[in-house]
Order: C-alpha cells, then structure tokens, then sequence
C-alpha cells in the first residue's frame, strides 16, 4: 500500500551529515571522538619524554599531587602513559579499520567487477570466514603472523574483514538489481566506472556508519590483545598493554589498571556512538511504531440524516485525514463526505497523491497512528464509528466490511495455508468449530471460482498466481456476510484477462447479495464498467460526483473531462496527439490556495486561484466544485472570464 | 538500414531440471523505422526477450541481429538501447541529470566521426525530450516522474540507437503524465526515423502508437500481423480473449451460459514453470479441447504459424488472407 505521499525531496547528503551533529548523542559522541584524536596525536608529541622518564624514589606509587594516578614498576608516571598511548592504540585501531574495509570492499564488490562466477565463490567464501568468531579469527592470525604489534594489526584487521564483505555484498547486490545499474551496463559503461561511479557511492553511507562502529570494536580488540600478551609488546606500549601490566598490581594499587581501562572505555564509546549517531542520522535505523486502529476526533458535530428509513451502507461527511510531515502535518484528504447506498458500486478515481486510497483508509477506520482522522459525520449500516467502542466497532468492521487491497501477497499471511486464513475469519466472529470453519472456507473459495477449491485450500499463498489470491482474497471478504467491499486497486497488479475474472467476480457478488462495493482506481475506463457512481478526487477532496455512464460524456469538472480524455482507449484518433493534462498534480505538502486544479486548468481566472469552489449538489444529485463547471474547455481561456458566480 | 530481428530466439534460466524458458524460438522483425507493439500478459516473457535484445538476459539458443550482424552487447557502442518502466529505479539518485545522460553519448558521433562535445549533445537531447536544458544540473529526486521517464528516453537517445526497445514506459505513470509521454515519443520516433519494439500490456497504448503488434503468450509469439488487422480481425484465441478483456467505461461483458466456456474463462493462467504441453493456450481457450471434442489436437501438437498473422492457432485462417501482408520472418 503506497498511500503515503513521496517523500518530497532527500535532504542532500551534507546535510544530513551535518544533522547528526545537532542530536545530543552525536554531539556528544562527535566531540568525544574530536578529543579522543586530538589526544591522539598531540600526546605522543609533547608527552612522549615525560611518559618515559623513569623515576627511580617513587616505583608503584599510589596516587598523589606530582603523580595523579601514581607511577608503575620503573616510575613512571601512569597518567602521561594512558595519554601518549592514545596515539599508537588510535592509529592502531584506525589501520586495523582500514585494513577490514579495504579487505571487506574487495571481497565484497569482486562480483561486480568479475562477474557472477566470481561473486558466487566470494559469497561462499565470506559465508564460511563469517561463521567464525572474530576473536578467534584473531587469535588464528596472530598466530600466524607472529606475537606483536604488526601481527595483531593483521589479525584484527582481517577478522573484521569477512563482516564487512558480507554487508558490502548485501548492500552491492541490493544496488545492483535497480534498473539504473542495468541501464549503465546497456550504455556500454565498464566494470571498472559501474562499481565507482553507480554502486560505490550509493552504498557508502552504510559502509562508512558500519566502519565507524568497527573502529571502536578495533580498538576494543586491539586492547584485548595487548591484554592477553599477544599484541603490542614492551617497550611500545598501548592500553591494553598498560592494562595488563597494571593488572598485577590491581590489589595494591588498582588506578594504575583503572587509568588505561577507562581511556579505552572512553574512546570505545567515542567511536561507537558516533558511529550510532550517523546510522540514526542517515536513517538506517528507522523504527515504525503501528498502532492498528487510528485515533478519530469528531468535530463540531452536525445532526446525521436519519430521516429516510433506508441506512446507507456508509454515510462520511467532512472526512479530514492529517499526517505528519517534514516539518509540519501534511492534509492528505480535505473534508471528504461520501455516502454508499446498498448494493451500490462507487468508484473513485485520481491520480497518485489525490488522496483516495487515504479516504478509503479513513472511513473504514484504518488509518495508523501517527495518522489522524476527523469527521463530523461517520456512520456504518447506521452505526455511529465516532462514537461507542472500539471493540464493537472493530467487531462491526470486522463482519460487515472486506477489504481487497493491490498487493495481496501483503495481505495474507505467507505462512499459512489459504483455507486456515478463510477459516480463522469465520472461527473468530462466529464461533464455528474448525472442521465447520475450514468447510465454509472451501465453500467460499469455490464461490469466487477458485478451481479445486478443497485443494488449493491447502496451499500456501505462494502456490497462488495473482488473479487467485486476489479471489482468495474477496473469498475471505465472503466468510462473513459483508455490506461493503472495499477494493483498493484490485486489479492494477494483474493481467487484463485476469483483471477481468476479478471484476466480473466483483460484480457477481454485488448482484447476488446487494453488496456494496468502493472501487479505488486510477483506471478511468475500469471504474466506468464497473462502477454507478464516480467520485473524482483532486488534491485531497472530491471535485466531482458524477454518475459512470456521465463520465466519458457530461462529466461538468474541467478536470474529470481531461482525465477522461487523457486515456487512450481502443476508439482514440490514431492521427491526433492524445490529450494531455498540462502541469503535475500537487504536492500533498503544499496544496495552492483556491482551486487546487487551477494551476493546471484552462478555464482558471482569479477567483479560481483565490477562493477555493465548494461541492455543490444539482438537482440530479450529481456534485461539483468548479466555480466554472460546464463551460466548454476546448475553447480559449478568455471566454470563461465571466464566471459563473456561486450559484 | 536497420532492422533488429530474432531468430528463433530462446531464453533459458536456472538448471536442465529445474529451469524456466522465458521465451521459447522466437521469431520477430522490427522493421527500419517501424513501431512494433509486443503485449502479453506478465510472466510472458515480453521483458525477458526485451533484455534478451541488450545483453542482460542470456540468449540460450536463437540469434539476435541487427542488419544481420549479432547485436554487439559488449564495449562502448550499444545501437540497442532499453527504456525501463520505472523511472523511480531507473536513474542513479546520486548522479545528477547530466552526468547520467552523458554516461551514454558516444565520444564520437557514429555518423561523421566528429568529437562530440558532452554538454552541448545534454542540452540538445534534453529539449529534444522537451525538458528544459537547466535541469541537467537537478537530481533525479528533484525530477517528476513524466520528467524523469524523459530523462530516461534522453539517455537511451543519446546512445544514437538503431533501435529503441520501451519496456512497459509508461505504466509506472499517472494517466495525465502516460499522454505527454506517448505524444513525445511518437513526435520523435517519426522525426528520428529510429525503430521501435514497444512493449505494454495495454492494448489502447499499443494501438496508438505501434504500427504492427505481436502478441505473446507463455514465451511464445502467437499472433503478428499490422496494427489494424489484428486489432480488427484477431486470429489467435487469446488475442480475442485480450480484446475482449479490455474495460470500456458502459460496456458489462457479458459471462457466458456454457458451463464449459465458463469453466475456460475463469481458468488460472498457466505456470511458466511447467507449460502446458501442445498449443500453450488449451486449458483457457474457448475453442481449445477443455469446450470442443474435436480439438485433441490442441493438447498434443504445438501448432505451426503458417497461417494469417503467423497465428499459432491451428484452427487460424490460412494464409492469403484477404490483406496478408508478408513484412516479417
């Protein structure tokens, strides 16, 4: 379900850099890391001699004014030590980082410059590097490469490497199958050019987040090493090694141990939460909080129609739906009032962005927090959703509404047997057993023409193609007895053969059991053939209500007539350019004052794009908001200056 | 001048016993400056022999030529160029317009030799796809789709193509942005003199624009004749059943009383994993051997196209028919 509007525009990538510094933890963990480098290389400049002095009256001394964390076996001074060691544990880390990506990106991006043999035995080899813990890898190499500072650096370096490959291979792969990759190759671009040009920079933020964090685990490593007597050795020396030579002593005098201990927790986390902070920053780690049932305000109320015996299906006035946005909430759907009668086909149509799938989403109370939805009125076969329970009406929803949405692969649970599905539904809101659950689901699958329907209820979603998960889909829509269907795009994702099983089966259903049906599609010519009734949305709100059979002919909006003549359909003049609808369609962000459409409209004078034309209903019953419905648009603009008043 | 043209061309993907044959000997011509319209359903293999045609899927029997020499898919000279259906994917989000048009200009112009000088042939392709000349220096996120589906084209065009392959361009697009689309691009086809294959799996779309339509079903072309005779007088059982399913705003098909016929137009579309043996179509054709006894024949051999439209039927007219017209194969 795409119904939320695209994201305008990406903030260039500087400054979502420079974002990160503005939270508090990347502040922090950016300043740390500053003073953490810093340290790095000015203490072994100015402090190297003071660190070395040895001080011969004060060996293992505790803490005191000339010596704050006291002095080691040949005295000196622990403190000056922590500080210069900064500089060769930094470097260390730093080149054992540099070591993992280098290594990491060969293995990783190999594939593309070798081609598919070459990336299958890359991925084979990175799976079994990556099944071994790094510490042990670690130790392997260091034993390989001999006990010392260099030996350790390899080791580090390439234990971090079959990670990072793994990441990078993930992440090149993802890229790779974006049809721009493709188009590059058709363009005759090289190997070489592909992976530095297209795959290399769309990628490198993850990489450049993951190494951050990587050098802080580096120097934790390096640290651990040193520890053990396997890394850095006397007369170098770095935290770890500080560390372990304090150790021995951790009874009498602990802070000799405590000192180094510290700087590498310090710098550790420096690293890692920078790394943290840019991940956040750039949005690698989004968490979406759902919450099934949107919270809905009712507004100032308005008396509902009850006079009429006959309850609609659905009766909506005023349906605003607000989302958050960059910056500030977004008005996706602008004060919608529809009503559906029984046995009723409404469609809806509009371009991307207009606000209909919302709608459908709002009215039928499943719109997710963050979102919000008002209405003044909001009534289901007479049941006011505004008011009473949520339970009770999650219940009514739940018995009396079936939804078919695009995609309904997203729909069903992949898991799952289909007829288990089906069954739940009527075990649930029934109470049946599930032998008698499980034969109604059959029941229903045979009902929307699903062959071998006893079958195919044992299959799992995949085993479907898409025309039949669409009818398992309305199938389990069937096992109650709904009032409505809402179908949102039911047939976009299919074949026009297949499309046409699905519509014929919609309207099978409709007609046997007068049910209701809310067709959302951007297809003009689906939604003429299936549908009575069509509202036309434009930038979250309905600018006509026009029966179908109208639509191609007497549609009164100058907006419904251009969609409709926009859509080749198999009558259009093959020596005439198709028309057009000049513009795009607004950004739900910032809809312009007055007339949405007036932009993009050949009738538009002042007053379009100064006040905004209400909805207003004839004597037929159909409805418009266009301050100049009817008027002819093929002609110039300036005959329509006149306007038409508010009638 | 340059055709582009397949013969018998199969696709083959995955191993001997667990594979998939996209498209299975396929023959198709796309004449010097012709538009040909390919449509079938998904899983048809229409993508499949479009990215057969520039190197991106593996040709696994057949020959792909290009005035009769095999289309080159290697190198820098690409005469075959591919526009994807989505322009959202499409175009590298970290590159901006230009550069990504430029990657595909040629260093020199295939024609007369001389140096081409990047920025100038940008701006020329850029106005050639009527997008204004300043957008080179945007990125693609600050692009519409309609303006980047342009992009898109401009890119392809500054390859200097021979043949120009579209692959399902504007069903990614809104109705009001599809109209500019096809509008410019039957504008520069017939100013450009370039050869199309056109693939859509809708039929008013191919019927604008495409001068000849094929059909395919299941790997296979079944049916290709000019645009106005198989539109008028389809052959091949499933080319009627897609006229038939085309919606028209007032017009309720009608479901047939045969039960039979019924069964045939509610079946499921074939597996492409395990095609239907003999004529592909059988089990959803409404004269196939699942509604009419004397049709054996359907299940057992795959049907020959020696017949009007090179329809693969063998219950199709036979040739000379009344406006065969013998422009392909």
């Amino acid at each position: 379900m795409s119904f939320l509007p695209r994201p305008a525009q990406r903030p260039r990538a500087s400054a979502r850099w420079l974002a990160v510094l503005r939270t508090p933890v990347g502040f922090c963990a950016s300043l740390g890391l500053l003073v953490v480098l810093a340290f790095a290389v000015i203490a072994p400049i100015l402090w190297t001699g003071k660190a070395s002095a040895t001080d011969v009256p004060d060996l293992l001394q505790g803490p005191s004014a000339q010596h704050w964390a006291g002095t080691d076996n040949l005295g000196r001074d622990i403190v000056f030590r922590v500080l210069v060691a900064t500089g060769l544990s930094v470097e260390l880390a730093l080149l054992a980082t540099a070591i993992t990506v280098v290594a990491g990106l060969i293995l990783g991006t190999a594939g593309v410059l070798f081609g598919r043999r070459v990336a299958r035995l890359m991925a084979a080899a990175v799976n079994i590097a990556v099944a071994f813990p790094g510490i042990l890898l670690a130790l392997f190499f260091a034993v390989i490469f001999g006990i010392g500072a260099k030996g350790a650096l390899l080791a580090i370096g390439f234990a971090g490497a079959p990670a990072f490959a793994r990441l990078a291979q993930t992440l090149v792969a993802g890229i790779e199958s974006r049809d721009f990759v493709a188009a590059a190759r058709i363009a005759g671009v090289g190997r070489l050019r592909l992976l530095v040009r297209h795959i290399l920079p769309n990628v490198a933020e993850p990489l450049i987040v993951n190494a951050a964090i990587g050098a802080g685990g580096a120097l934790l490593a390096f640290a651990s090493l040193s520890f053990l007597g396997i890394g850095v050795q006397a007369p170098s020396y770095d935290w770890g090694q500080l560390l372990g030579a304090g150790l021995a002593g951790i009874y009498e005098q602990p802070v000799a141990a405590l000192a180094p201990g510290i700087a590498v927790i310090v710098a550790g986390l420096a690293f890692n939460l920078f790394g943290e902070a840019l991940a956040k920053g750039i949005g690698l780690t989004t968490t979406l909080g759902r919450i099934p049932l949107g919270r809905m305000r009712r507004q100032p109320a308005e008396p509902a129609s009850e006079k009429d015996g006959d309850v609609p299906v659905l009766d909506a006035a005023d349906v605003v739906v607000t989302l958050p946005g960059p910056g500030r909430p977004i008005r996706p759907v602008r004060g919608v009032s529809l009503r559906i009668e029984r046995g009723e086909a409404v469609g809806v149509v509009g371009e991307s962005g207009s606000g209909k799938s919302l709608t459908a989403l709002a009215v039928t109370r499943l719109i997710e927090e963050p979102g919000q939805v008002t209405a003044s009125r909001l009534r289901f076969l007479g049941n006011d959703l505004l008011a009473g329970p949520a339970r009770l009406h999650r219940r009514l929803l739940g018995t009396k509404l079936a939804m078919v949405f695009q995609d309904p692969m997203t729909s069903l649970n992949p898991t799952r047997r289909i007829g288990r599905q089906l069954a739940e539904v009527a075990r649930r809101h029934e109470g049946l057993s599930r032998a008698d659950a499980l034969a109604k689901a059959v029941d229903r699958l045979r009902a929307v023409r699903v062959p071998a329907a006893a079958r195919r209820a044992r299959q799992y979603p995949h085993e479907f193609s898409g025309g039949m998960r669409q009818r398992a889909m309305i199938g389990m829509g069937l096992m109650s007895t709904p009032a409505l269907i809402v179908a949102d795009e039911p047939t976009t994702a299919l074949d026009v053969t297949v499309q046409r099983q699905v519509l014929d089966l919609l309207e099978t259903i409709r007609r046997a059991d007068s049910v209701a049906l809310l067709l959302i599609s951007h297809d003009v010519a689906v939604v003429g053939q299936v549908c009575d009734r069509v509202l036309v949305m434009y930038a979250g709100r309905i600018v006509e209500d026009l029966p179908a059979a109208e639509l191609a002919t007497a549609a009164r909006h100058p907006y419904t007539r251009a969609l409709a003549a926009a859509v080749p359909d198999m009558r259009t003049d093959l020596d005439a350019p198709l028309a057009v609808i000049p513009g795009r369609a607004p950004d739900p962000a910032a809809f312009p004052p007055g007339c949405a459409f007036a932009p993009r409209c050949p009738l538009a004078t002042e007053q379009c794009r100064i006040d905004e034309p209400p909805l207003e209903t004839d004597a037929r019953g159909r409805r418009v908001a266009c301050w100049h419905a009817d008027s002819p648009t093929d002609g110039s603009t300036e005959m329509t200056t006149a306007g038409r008043g508010h009638e | 001048m340059s055709e582009l043209r397949f013969e018998d061309v199969s696709v083959r993907y995955g191993t001997r016993r667990h594979g998939l044959t996209a498209v299975e000997d396929v023959s198709l011509s796309v004449g010097d400056g012709e538009i040909v319209g390919l449509v079938g359903e998904s899983g048809s293999g229409k993508s499949t022999l479009a990215r057969a045609a520039v190197g991106l899927a593996p040709v696994t029997a057949g020959r792909i030529l290009l005035d009769g020499r095999p289309v080159p898919v290697r190198g820098r000279r690409r005469p075959v160029q591919l526009v994807f259906q989505d322009p959202y994917s499409s175009l590298d989000p970290r590159m901006t317009i230009s550069t990504s048009v430029g990657e595909t200009i040629p260093r020199r112009d295939p024609v007369t030799g001389a140096v081409l000088d990047r920025r100038t042939e940008v701006a020329r392709l850029l106005e050639l796809v009527e997008l204004d000349p300043d957008l080179a220096r945007a990125f693609p996120g600050q692009l519409s789709g309609g303006q980047r589906q342009r992009v898109a084209l401009a890119r392809a065009l500054a390859a200097r193509p021979e043949v120009v392959i579209a692959d399902e361009i504007t069903s990614a697009l809104d109705v009001s942005i599809q109209g500019t689309v096809l509008n410019l691009l039957r504008t520069l086809l017939r100013e450009l003199g370039t050869s199309m294959l056109f693939i859509s799996h809708n039929l008013a779309v191919v019927r604008y624009v495409a001068s000849s339509i094929a059909v395919m079903y299941l790997g296979r072309i079944v049916e290709h004749g000019p645009a106005a005779e198989v539109l008028a007088h389809p052959q091949h059982p499933y080319a009627r059943d897609l006229l038939a399913a085309v919606p028209e705003a007032g017009r309720t098909p009608e479901r047939p009383g045969d039960p039979a016929l019924r069964a045939v137009a509610d079946a499921e579309p074939a597996d492409p994993h395990h095609p239907p043996a003999g004529c592909r179509y059988h089990p959803r054709c409404p004269i196939g051997p699942l509604v009419r006894a004397d049709t054996d024949i359907c299940r057992t051999r795959t049907p020959d196209t020696d017949h009007r439209h090179h329809a693969a039927c063998h219950f199709a007219e036979p040739l000379g028919g009344t406006t065969e017209r013998r422009s392909s194969l």
